[in-house]
């Protein structure tokens, strides 16, 4: 994964020089703020809406938490417009934790994530999650210090989304269900096309960024490396321990937990099971103890049964 | 065999950096795979995180008897947090294993919006600089006598030694100078003559 720091594409490396200073300092730079992503591989981001649940969070091993208003399935049942949290929410948080802070900002929505940025929040999720403010654009992320993290369904999203400076990219999957059916065929996708990427000769690489509605020099980077330029997560409906280390054996290097936490019967126990499930993720025997007597998870929901599908939202 | 830490955190990275100096690396989740090795390196990450699972996965012991034994670490970051012998502004009561003789601040040089990378003159590894960066780094508050100062940061000691312990408050793995790595191996070399 060095070389991918060592060598960002054109497209990731242009448009942010940061701010050299004494000793060559320079903060906000590519490989600082995927510097951040590297660090929080093989772990476990969970969705908190209180203190309180930042605390069990942490205290169960998470990586880092999400800070919202809402859980994508409190968002989903209510409706409505969802935006960025209640500063005061998220600086409570912040307060309780050591660990990395989260939060969300609408898709195109740049002014919350420069509030978000003077929050001091360490990554922005522009997410489609909350309701969409801008139908065409998404934010330009190497205007900030602050990395951003993206949503996708495939390559060619996850391409778009680098290409504008997402420092990590997450599978859309479908929040707020429960269901890991979505979050898997998007990681299939995106992992499925990377290894046909990697096989395909010079001539064929123009037609697949074409096709992906990619930018080209991006795809021929994937075809050289075999592997996304910055760190692939894997987010949207997952509910226990199995569903995480299924992420991870489909080729994510960490996962989002969003409702499946905080809307099942016991979190904490869950929590840290799922943790402990993302470190083991390989091994059936430690995923089998650590998913016994849990209590209920959250109860899914079937992709037939939903009004709006969060994944469509992006372009 | 060095050993790489494998509970969360940069852990791959650090085995790509090894590889590139030659040397195969294991990646180290249970106490069996910790008593082959000879040298551990505790990699980047969160160290509550890594704490947490050094704890559910029974590893605390084993690698308590290990450092007793002079097994050669590599901690970088978290690794550095979990080596000290004090830290502030963790988590009540958060493990370190008193591994070398140092107070850090866990987050000491700030959130991710302070973050940064800086050069490094580091006299042990020679020019050029080493291009060096600190993801929400610890910073280094206190330093007993034993322990020797490799480079400095703003005055503020980022690479230290103690006997065969070598830790940083930077991120080695995060770049293709594997002149740390390199370091650390002759230091492992070194610890089996």
């Amino acid at each position: 994964m060095a070389s991918n720091n060592e060598n960002p594409s054109t497209a990731v490396d242009s448009g942010q020089s940061g701010n050299a200073g004494a000793s060559g300092r320079v903060e906000g730079s590519p490989r600082v703020k995927r510097g951040l992503a590297e660090m929080l591989k093989g772990g476990v981001i969970m969705d908190v809406v209180t203190p309180e649940q930042a605390k069990i969070a942490e205290d169960a091993g998470a990586v880092a938490v999400m800070a919202l208003e809402r859980v994508p399935a409190d968002i989903r049942k209510d409706g409505g417009v969802a935006r960025m949290s209640d500063p005061e929410m998220i600086e409570g948080i912040k307060a309780v934790t050591t660990i990395p802070v989260m939060a969300k900002a609408r898709i195109g929505h740049f002014v919350e994530a420069q509030i978000l940025q003077a929050l001091g929040v360490d990554f922005v999720d522009e997410s489609e999650v909350l309701t969409p403010a801008d139908e065409a654009h998404h934010i330009d992320k190497f205007a900030f210090t602050v990395p951003f993290v993206c949503g996708a369904t495939n390559l060619g999203e996850a391409l778009r989304r680098i290409s504008e400076g997402a420092c990590m990219i997450r599978s859309k999957g479908e929040a707020g269900t429960g269901n890991v059916v979505e979050a898997v065929r998007h990681l299939r996708s995106i992992v499925g096309d990377i290894r046909k990427i990697g096989q395909a000769d010079e001539a064929e690489l123009f037609e697949w960024a074409k096709q992906l509605r990619a930018p080209l020099p991006l795809v021929q980077e994937i075809a050289e490396t075999g592997k996304l330029q910055v760190p692939m997560f894997c987010a949207g409906g997952l509910a226990t321990p199995a569903d995480a280390a299924l992420a991870m054996q489909l080729g994510a290097e960490a996962v989002f937990v969003g409702s499946g936490i905080f809307k099942s019967a016991d979190p904490a126990p869950r929590a840290k099971a799922i943790v402990e499930a993302t470190t083991n993720y390989n091994d059936a025997a430690i995923l089998a103890k650590v998913s016994r007597g849990l209590g209920a998870p959250m109860t899914g929901i079937g992709m037939d049964d939903i009004d709006v599908r969060l994944a469509d939202r992006g372009w | 065999m060095i050993g790489v830490l494998a509970l969360q955190g940069a852990f791959r990275m650090h085995c790509e950096a090894l590889a590139r100096c030659g040397v195969e690396a294991a990646e180290i989740r249970t106490a069996e795979q910790l008593e082959r090795c000879h040298a551990l390196v505790v990699p980047g990450g969160e160290s509550s995180t890594m704490a947490n699972l050094l704890n559910t996965f029974d590893l605390i012991d084993p690698l308590r008897s290990k450092l007793a034994a002079k097994m050669p670490v590599l901690g970088t970051c978290a690794g550095m947090i979990l080596m000290a012998k004090t830290i502030s502004d963790g988590q009540p009561d958060q493990l370190c294993f008193d591994a070398i003789d140092l107070a850090v601040r866990r987050n000491g040089y700030g959130r991710q919006v302070d973050s940064f990378e800086a050069d490094l003159d580091i006299a042990v590894v020679g020019q050029p600089p080493v291009r060096a960066v600190f993801i929400r780094a610890p910073m280094v508050e206190n330093v007993g006598t034993r322990v020797e100062i490799l480079a400095e940061f703003d005055q503020v000691p980022v690479l230290c030694r103690q006997d065969n312990i070598l830790v940083s408050s930077f991120h080695p793995e995060l770049t293709e100078d594997d002149r740390i790595h390199e370091l650390f191996i002759q230091m492992v070399a070194q610890s089996e003559v």
